[in-house]
């Protein structure tokens, strides 16, 4: 077989799992109306925002005549100032994303992942460019197909740490992770972000056996790719130290959140995506 | 073996097994459950978590406990454990076993058997010598023999179908010798015999005593009373209320025993006795041999019946008319009183009689008989019957056998009778003279107040002395009989009331026609006159109740056998005479009570209950297992395997619970609504019977339903207004569940989409059609086609109608009785006035003179078909007021009128089916009265 022609067939099956992702990405997006997306202040754009009086620096072609007609002052028609933002959208790609407790619940990855395109969709049919990882911001339905190539990309590791070099200053950002891992990179990360004028959101995905650790006897637990095990004799007495833990992480998540103006949300696999969508689409327009 | 109180072990030894358990305590305790590995990616959270409870590395206490109880269970189960192990007697003293041996123990003889086969088991081990003895049939004192040997004979060591002769057993008793101890079966009920035998074998030696508890039954002898044969039956003990059955068997015509009837036999709580009444037509009461309580097998639960039960048919024939004289001068009252108690009386014309094939014919002064009559009671009579002849004025005043012999008289008579004592001549009247000891009347003493006042001669001759079986003191025959064929003829010189002598007010009448064998009396009544006659026994009952035929045994005495009571000489069975059968049953007719046999309380007595040994290993070893498996449960639910992990899955757990108990309860039938439409069944005929009710055929459609409904109910309201007919509130019927037999006139609105009826619900249509019922077929379809067009209805009618009996149709003459029934009627239109309806084909009647109507008398046509929409044109709502418009204007309520007519018309064909066709003949009728 030609080198292309291997080629073709990896992205074949790399693509396979695409068009049901996109087609539910699509089908959650159409669940959020589209609002306005104006910046909510006078600017560069299209659509009429504001009557103000001309002042003496203003130009004679910017008056508005039809207005100042019918007063003695004369008017200046002043538009919406409408920019495309660039998003960077980051689900989490680790082996841990890939849990799920019992056979009727979707995969933390999962549900990332099409949290994430259906944003995505959201935001380019918005007019805005949207990123994701190493892939700069772009726009147009290309630039789905290849965010979602990205977000089937997988990673053997149970850690991996979300990477700002790649995103433009003064855009905004989407951390989808557990975020169960070690919060020192992340925080590190959050800054470099931070530093950069990156605002965004930071969102939890947990499986509920992960909210609420309902096990009991004796386990060995391990992680995902088999790394790490941890053994305890009764499983049942974890369970309190284990929520305080969860609880401090989601504490210390959401001041790390304030601290940088970023907000912070958290969503369980048994509860539907599409209310959390809404959440990430509201995050978005307030910015 | 080793005893704990009741607790005996076979291997104790395994016992002190038990002592390694406290150390297996320890060694489980240390053995924590095995861990489950689980995948988590929350892993990082419990790094670094230790567990503070230490001790949840132990198995629990209470585990330790469920296992180490188990294996505790295990080895006491191996141990052998025996809950009151038969001890062994430690003598060895020759062991005499006895067995009653009655029909009490006939049931239970089997487990008797097995019994004794243990016992000479033991006693062989233990190197005793045994003897074997049944208290039924004792014989000799047997001699003690060692136990093996007897073993042998316990096959031919069968119980009888009789109770031990308290004599014969203290005879018995009296030839014990030396030393023995004795166990004794006890059949269970008390007898007075039992306690001098037991002081006399505890002179030997110990004595024990196996007596089980159960139930024993027995027959009393039957009686007749009123017709019904009464059966009393005892048990013992007296325990709460039982039921039996009794069945009665016999042969049916050819030849095969069947069971011919049953009945009930309910035994009240605390009640040792209980009574069945059975009745049975005469036919079927001759043929009973025998009666049973079902399932009992024992010979006191048989009761065989004789001649006692056979109630013989006796016609009587007199040629005077009763009715219109005082009755006590009625030829036939005597012989009714005398027959009715132990007879079945006919009469009738003697024709009919001879249809009845009865055992005896008593013509009572009937001189002339048809020829046709005379051959056929000649025939009868050479074919076994019996003929019995009373004398009286008739007879004396014919002509009958005074030249020669006739064939139905035993002997030839003079002309006139004779009269003796009377006012009009000398002499005075005749006594009876003694009987001829080797004639049938034999033995029987004669009242010295019976005399002879009148009686009609026999003429002399060779033959005459061998035919008289009763004469006067003069000499002159009182009663001849002659043989003919299989059959005899027997005349009494006299009348059979107490007009010519006062022999039938004697008990002697009543004696000689038992002697006669025209009636046959219960045992009780004819045992004095038994002495001296011999029976040989026909049939045997066994202990087992089972009826085998007899060996040959010798003939019995009669005096014997009136004792009626069954011993070894005289087994219970069927017992045949010179012309009768006694039947001898194995209960004594005076035994009156059934009790539980008691013992003086120093004697070891095992019942059932006392010598039931449990071995208790499988117990111990099954609640092992069970602990093992609960055992399992526990450390699963201590490894936490058997919890869902999610909210979710527990969910699924609770939905699949749920379904299962649905499940289960859907399986579970609801026998409160199976049994509501069986509730509802009489009230609802009632009310269909009460009044008239017309009916519709419910066709599914609820439309076509309410109209059909509304119409019969505007039907119902212009009958009741307007006829005699008075109609209640109509139903609507479904042919499947509905009996139509209540509903003179069905109305059925034919549907394109109704079901076709079941072959259930066909047969009770052509039934209903059969018995008189009418069905009328509205197809509704008249406005678009004719009959018999391709509408859907039509093509559904002929669906339905085609397995109905339905004779053959024609479209409705213009003389039909339909159109004269109540309403002089040439149209029948409905909601539609087509003219085609079809009735059934008249059968070609001719037209009568001067009428415009041919004569037709019979048939109501059972079904009528069109298709104009009558019940919609009939409907009325609840006030009254028409359902549907009809027509336009004054015409269509014309057609209206015109069609509650043709309804009218149509309930009166039904309920009053030709009268207005007989109508016809009345000028005829008229005409006729005039002359």
């Amino acid at each position: 077989m030609s080198k292309t022609g291997q080629l073709r067939s990896q992205a074949e099956a790399l693509a396979a799992p695409l068009p049901p992702l996109l087609a539910r990405a699509e089908h959650l997006a159409g669940s959020v109306a589209m609002g306005e997306h104006g910046r909510r202040r006078a600017g560069m754009g299209d659509i009429f925002w504001q009557y103000r009086q001309a002042q003496p620096t203003d130009s004679a072609r910017r008056i508005d005549w039809r207005r100042s007609a019918r007063t003695d002052q004369a008017y200046v028609q002043e538009k919406e100032w409408q920019i495309a933002q660039s998003v960077m959208i980051w689900a989490n790609p680790a082996a841990s994303m890939r849990y799920a407790s019992t056979d009727d619940l979707p995969q933390k990855a999962d549900r990332a992942a099409v949290l994430a395109l259906a944003l995505t969709i959201l935001l380019i049919r918005g007019g805005e460019r949207v990123g994701s990882g190493t892939l700069p911001p772009g726009r147009g339905e290309v630039q789905i197909r290849r965010i979602a190539g990205a977000m089937a990309a997988i990673e053997p590791g149970d850690e991996v740490k979300p990477d700002t070099s790649h995103m433009p200053a003064h855009s905004q950002a989407v951390f989808i992770s557990d975020f169960l891992s070690d919060i020192a990179p992340i925080a590190t990360a959050l800054h470099a972000a931070a530093a950069k004028g990156i605002t965004g959101t930071l969102f939890q995905v947990l499986d509920p056996a992960e909210a609420h650790f309902p096990f009991k006897g004796r386990t060995i637990f391990e992680s995902i790719s088999g790394d790490m095990r941890h053994e305890t004799l009764k499983a049942s007495a974890l369970r309190d130290k284990y929520l305080g833990r969860l609880a401090a992480r989601q504490d210390q998540l959401s001041q790390l959140a304030r601290q940088t103006g970023w907000q912070f949300h958290i969503h369980q696999t048994d509860a539907a995506a599409a209310p959390a969508l809404r959440w990430l689409y509201r995050a978005m327009e307030t910015r | 073996m080793w005893m704990i109180g009741p607790l005996g072990f076979g291997a104790p030894w395994l016992l002190l097994a038990l002592g390694v358990l406290p150390l297996l305590w320890l060694i489980l305790r240390a053995v924590p459950p095995a861990p489950i590995r689980r995948r988590f990616p929350g892993i990082s959270l419990l790094l670094g978590l230790s567990d503070d409870e230490a001790q949840t590395d132990r198995t629990p206490w209470w585990l330790l406990a469920l296992r180490l109880s188990a294996l505790a269970a295990v080895i006491i189960g191996f141990a052998g454990p025996v809950l009151n192990p038969r001890v062994q007697q430690a003598s060895t003293a020759p062991l005499l076993i006895i067995a009653d041996g009655t029909w009490a123990d006939a049931p239970v003889w089997d487990a008797r058997i097995a019994r004794i086969d243990t016992l000479l088991d033991e006693a062989h081990r233990a190197g005793r010598q045994a003897a074997l003895a049944m208290l039924s049939a004792p014989g000799a004192l047997p001699a003690f023999v060692p136990a093996a040997t007897l073993r042998q004979n316990l096959p031919g060591f069968t119980a009888n179908p009789w109770e031990p002769n308290a004599a014969v057993l203290t005879a018995w008793s009296d030839t014990f010798d030396g030393t023995f101890d004795t166990f004794w079966l006890s059949d269970g009920l008390a007898r007075d015999s039992r306690a001098p035998l037991l002081a006399a074998l505890e002179q030997h030696g110990t004595v024990r005593v196996l007596q089980s508890p159960r139930m024993i039954m027995a027959l009393r002898p039957l009686s007749y009373e009123g017709g019904a044969v009464e059966i009393s039956a005892m048990r013992s003990p007296t325990g709460t209320a039982t039921q039996a059955q009794i069945d009665a068997i016999g042969l049916d015509p050819a030849g095969t025993e069947r069971l011919l009837a049953s009945a009930p036999l309910l035994f009240d709580a605390g009640q040792a006795e209980a009574e069945v009444s059975l009745t049975l037509p005469p036919e079927l009461r001759n043929r009973v041999t025998r009666f049973e309580i079902t399932g009992q097998r024992s010979a006191a639960a048989v009761l065989l019946t004789d001649d006692a039960l056979a109630r013989r048919e006796i016609a009587l024939l007199t040629s005077t008319n009763s009715a219109e004289g005082p009755e006590l001068l009625s030829p036939l009252h005597y012989l009714r009183e005398a027959l009715s108690p132990s007879a079945d009386l006919i009469e009738g014309l003697l024709s009919e009689m001879l249809l009845a094939n009865p055992n005896v014919i008593i013509l009572a002064d009937v001189a002339n008989i048809a020829p046709d009559d005379a051959t056929a009671l000649a025939a009868w009579v050479e074919a076994g019957g019996m003929l019995v002849r009373f004398a009286g004025p008739q007879l004396a005043r014919s002509d009958v056998a005074r030249q020669q012999e006739d064939v139905l008289l035993p002997v030839r008579l003079r002309n006139g009778g004779r009269t003796v004592g009377g006012a009009m001549s000398w002499g005075a009247p005749k006594a009876l003279a003694a009987f001829a000891s080797d004639g049938p009347f034999a033995g029987l003493s004669i009242p010295p107040d019976i005399t002879v006042s009148a009686q009609v001669l026999a003429q002399p001759g060779p033959e005459l002395s061998g035919r008289v079986i009763a004469q006067l003191t003069d000499g002159t025959p009182l009663v001849t009989r002659k043989t003919l064929g299989n059959g005899q003829i027997v005349l009494f010189h006299v009348t059979a009331n107490a007009e010519w002598s006062t022999l039938p007010l004697s008990g002697l009448f009543v004696q000689m026609l038992e002697r006669l064998a025209i009636s046959a009396r219960p045992l009780a009544v004819a045992a004095d006159g038994l002495e001296g006659t011999f029976w040989s026994a026909q049939r045997l009952l066994d202990a087992q109740g089972t009826l085998r035929d007899a060996d040959e045994l010798p003939p019995v005495d009669g005096a014997a056998l009136a004792t009626a009571t069954a011993g070894p000489d005289l087994p219970p069975g069927l017992y045949a005479g010179t012309d009768r059968q006694l039947a001898l049953n194995a209960v004594a007719p005076d035994r009156a009570v059934l009790a539980p046999a008691a013992w003086p309380s120093h004697i070891a007595v095992e019942g059932m209950q006392a010598i039931r040994t449990l071995p208790l290993k499988g117990m111990l070893i099954a609640a092992a297992l069970v602990m093992l498996m609960l055992d399992l449960i526990a450390s699963m639910w201590l490894a936490g395997r058997l919890h869902s992990q999610s909210v979710a899955h527990k969910q699924s757990v609770a939905h699949k619970a749920a379904a299962l108990i649905v499940a289960l309860m859907i399986i579970t039938p609801a026998p409160g609504q199976a049994q509501t439409p069986d509730a509802n069944n009489d009230e609802a005929a009632i009310a269909a019977t009460t009044e008239v009710i017309l009916a519709h055929v419910l066709t599914g459609d609820a439309r076509i339903d309410e109209t059909a409904a509304a119409g019969l109910l505007g039907l119902s309201r212009a009958l009741y207004q307007r006829t005699s007919i008075e109609p209640g509130r109509p139903v609507g019927i479904d042919i499947e569940t509905s009996e139509l037999a209540f509903f003179p006139f069905l109305y059925w609105p034919v549907t394109a989409s109704q079901p076709l009826p079941s072959s259930a619900a066909y047969d009770k249509l052509n039934r209903y059609l059969r018995s008189g019922g009418m069905i009328l077929f509205d197809t509704r379809d008249a406005d678009i086609g004719g009959f018999g067009s391709a509408t859907p209805e039509g093509r559904m009618l002929q669906a339905i109608a085609r397995p109905l009996a339905i004779p053959a149709l024609e479209p409705l003459p213009q003389d039909h009785v339909l159109t004269r029934a109540f309403y002089l009627l040439q149209a029948f239109p409905g909601r539609y006035n087509s003219p085609e309806i079809w009735v059934e084909a008249s059968a070609g009647g001719q037209a009568a003179d001067g009428m415009p109507f041919r004569n037709l008398n019979d048939g109501v046509t059972p079904v009528v078909i069109g298709g104009n929409d009558w019940a919609a044109a009939w409907a009325v709502e609840e006030n009254g007021t028409p359902m549907f418009p009809i027509g336009r204007g004054m015409a269509g309520e014309r057609q209206r009128e015109i069609a509650i007519r043709f309804g009218i018309n149509l309930l009166m064909h039904a309920l009053t089916g030709n009268y207005k066709s007989d109508q016809v003949h009345v000028p005829a009728l008229l005409e006729r009265l005039g002359q």
